[in-house]
């Protein structure tokens, strides 16, 4: 029988299998930030050890930076704390971190992707539930604790149960303002928050060849939002062709060696998964989530469900079930995030808000990934076009998504955001979150109101 | 780690599905760097007010209510991966956690930290929440070694799943990492055939 590119990866990474236990799984690539760090190099220090293969971490400062004055020192105290720390771990122990003036910093699954760190065929953990971001790639990446973040610093393992395969197909050609963040956000309504818990989703189908590299990585990233441990795709000539000439990508000989390799990765025609769902995108609308767990989403011109298990959430947003959510107004607007802070993001956002002003009431914060993503976002004119209808534009981190940093939405208010999370406070202590594409996040902040975006395009 | 066998307790219910870590430990509280003090942050935004006070109708400010068994909706733990998570529970006094079903980095992280996490069915479930709210005193025996979980008034028993190496762990208090060390030759023989482009 033939193997599932889960299975692929999986296999080419055990180094050992306990018996009625799990295996010792060998991690290519450790990708780490501030926040979960510094627990696991203390408990190194304590064992007296040290990072058993510096070479194989990257690091990058992004969950509690500040969004402005990047250049002065952090003026938080226990944030400056922690990005001292991330500094000073990976001097001790010879990690590559791109710090908080590096032209290379960012959200860690920005900066991955875009630096060429992420390859097809990889395992690549971080202290991150959106770890599967990278496995748009085609790699077997998935967010791990602070207890195995030390693991892999000790041993460059982490030892797992191999979880169950699910595909997820989606066929047809994308309706009108529909997105992959609606796509993803559509397939997390169906499944609900804790629907795919247990299982590695590969998402495959003409819908999902037909996205770019980065709508890919949107899609891979809110894998978790469903429990699934991560998610991938295998990799095609839209990988090879966005991967090629990238930074940390092999060269001339080695890149064709390497190519040769990667286009094996893909499902056997005869692979089998332990569950198989399948999705047309002509059932799909622009979307948006009315409660407090990203299963909680609906088209955007359909009345809130009514469900008895939806009632704490609809209090807690102040809604009500049967209602519609458009033309309901709303008071910030979050563009940003290892979700959708990517330039072709940005270029989505620029499109709809050209020659257009942001409303009065809507407070708005674009904060672009990575500070390649804001070089590039300024080289194209794209913060010329936010400036211009009065949208501020910051510096890259994780920023609202969080709210780590001082880019919280207060109690109550109401946030459109283009994040993967709407928790209760999640956006600050009593925030209320919605979460939607860069498009109608887009629409949002012109019309003030929640908005339709076809009726913009 | 410290060693954990045989719990016996009250519980503190929380009868909420789809309790997600943002609510157990807000993002706020992660900027620590040593692993002190969490407990104190425990749910903080259901447990204390804007001014910093005890809301009086959250369970954990209800000292009817006690014990070293947290029991959650199903779904508990989900969302971000911070271990802070479990810390935040185990720091607060729990050493189990009983749920239908529980997200799967947050189970990985409370076993790695000798916090365990039991799935029990729905029906035991529902049985134990309505047994505690009927008597607060209600009383829980977790059995690793039996991989047994009972709720002693009704005289009711169901066997949980844990895996034999995980088993030992707890019992023993030992983790992951010596484990993987003791395991060095086998990863250095792995990485002299293994490519990584």
């Amino acid at each position: 029988m033939g193997k599932t590119l889960f299975e692929k990866i999986w296999d080419a990474h055990i180094v050992d299998t306990i018996p009625d236990g799990p295996s010792i799984l060998y991690i290519d690539k450790h990708l780490i930030h501030e926040v979960t760090s510094p627990v696991a190099f203390e408990g190194l220090y304590t064992r007296k050890l040290q990072v058993f293969r510096p070479k194989q971490v990257v690091a990058t400062p992004d969950h509690n930076v500040p969004t402005i004055d990047q250049h002065l020192p952090i003026k938080e105290e226990l944030s400056r704390l922690q990005v001292q720390k991330l500094t000073d771990n990976c001097e001790k122990n010879g990690i590559n971190l791109y710090g908080m003036n590096h032209p290379y910093q960012g959200i860690v699954h920005v900066i991955g992707p875009e630096l060429g760190i992420t390859k097809p065929g990889m395992t690549i953990v971080c202290g991150d539930s959106h770890t599967a971001t990278h496995g748009a790639f085609g790699t077997i990446a998935f967010g791990i604790g602070t207890s195995e973040i030390e693991m892999v610093f000790a041993s460059q393992c982490l030892l797992q149960s191999k979880p169950k395969t699910m595909r997820i197909t989606i066929d047809g050609e994308l309706p009108k303002g529909v997105t992959s963040k609606d796509i993803i956000l559509y397939i997390i309504a169906e499944l609900t928050a804790g629907g795919a818990t247990g299982y590695f989703v590969e998402y495959a189908g003409s819908a999902i060849r037909a996205l770019s590299m980065e709508a890919r990585m949107t899609i891979c990233n809110m894998s978790i939002e469903m429990g699934a441990r991560g998610g991938l795709i295998a990799p095609d000539e839209t990988t090879f062709n966005y991967m090629k000439g990238r930074e940390f990508m092999p060269k001339g000989a080695d890149w064709d060696k390497a190519l040769a390799y990667w286009k094996t990765l893909y499902s056997d025609s005869d692979a089998k998964f332990d569950m198989e769902l399948n999705y047309k995108t002509s059932d799909i609308e622009p979307m948006i989530t009315y409660g407090t767990n990203p299963g909680m989403g609906i088209k955007i011109s359909k009345p809130i469900p009514a469900n008895e298990s939806n009632t704490k959430a609809l209090e807690y947003m102040g809604f009500t079930a049967g209602e519609k959510l458009l033309g309901k107004q709303i008071d910030y607007v979050f563009i940003g995030s290892c979700t959708n802070g990517r330039i072709e993001d940005l270029r989505e956002v620029a499109k709809v808000v050209k020659g257009r002003k942001k409303a009065e009431n809507i407070r708005m914060y674009i904060v672009p990934g990575s500070k390649q993503v804001e070089k590039q976002a300024i080289a194209e004119g794209l913060v010329k076009i936010f400036e211009d209808a009065g949208i501020e534009f910051r510096q890259p981190g994780c920023s609202a998504c969080l709210a780590m940093n001082e880019d919280k939405v207060p109690k109550g208010k109401y946030c459109v955001s283009t994040s993967n999370r709407n928790f209760e406070g999640r956006q600050g202590p009593g925030s209320r979150t919605l979460l939607v594409s860069p498009i109608t996040a887009a629409a949002v902040a012109i019309t003030g109101k929640i908005t339709d975006v076809r009726e913009l395009l | 780690m410290e060693k954990l066998n045989i719990v016996q307790s009250s519980c503190v219910p929380i009868n909420i599905e789809n309790v997600d870590t943002d609510q157990i430990i807000p993002a706020r509280f992660l900027k620590a760097t040593n692993r002190e003090g969490f407990g104190d942050n425990l749910f903080r935004d259901w447990r204390y007010d804007d001014n910093n006070q005890p809301k009086k109708d959250f369970i954990l400010n209800n000292p009817t209510y006690k014990g070293q068994i947290l029991v959650g909706g199903k779904n508990f733990g989900s969302g971000s991966s911070r271990e802070h998570a479990a810390w935040a529970i185990y720091d607060h006094g729990f050493r189990v956690v009983v749920s239908s079903f529980f997200a799967d980095i947050f189970k990985g992280n409370s076993l790695n930290i000798g916090l365990l996490p039991v799935v029990v069915s729905e029906g035991f479930l529902a049985d134990l929440f309505a047994e505690i709210a009927k008597n607060p005193a209600t009383e829980v025996k977790v059995d690793i070694q039996n991989q047994s979980i009972s709720i002693l008034a009704l005289n009711k028993t169901e066997k949980f799943e844990i895996s034999n190496y995980k088993k030992l762990c707890l019992i023993e208090g030992l983790d992951d990492i010596e484990f993987l060390l003791s395991k060095k030759d086998k990863v250095e023989a792995f990485e002299k055939t293994h490519v990584i482009f």
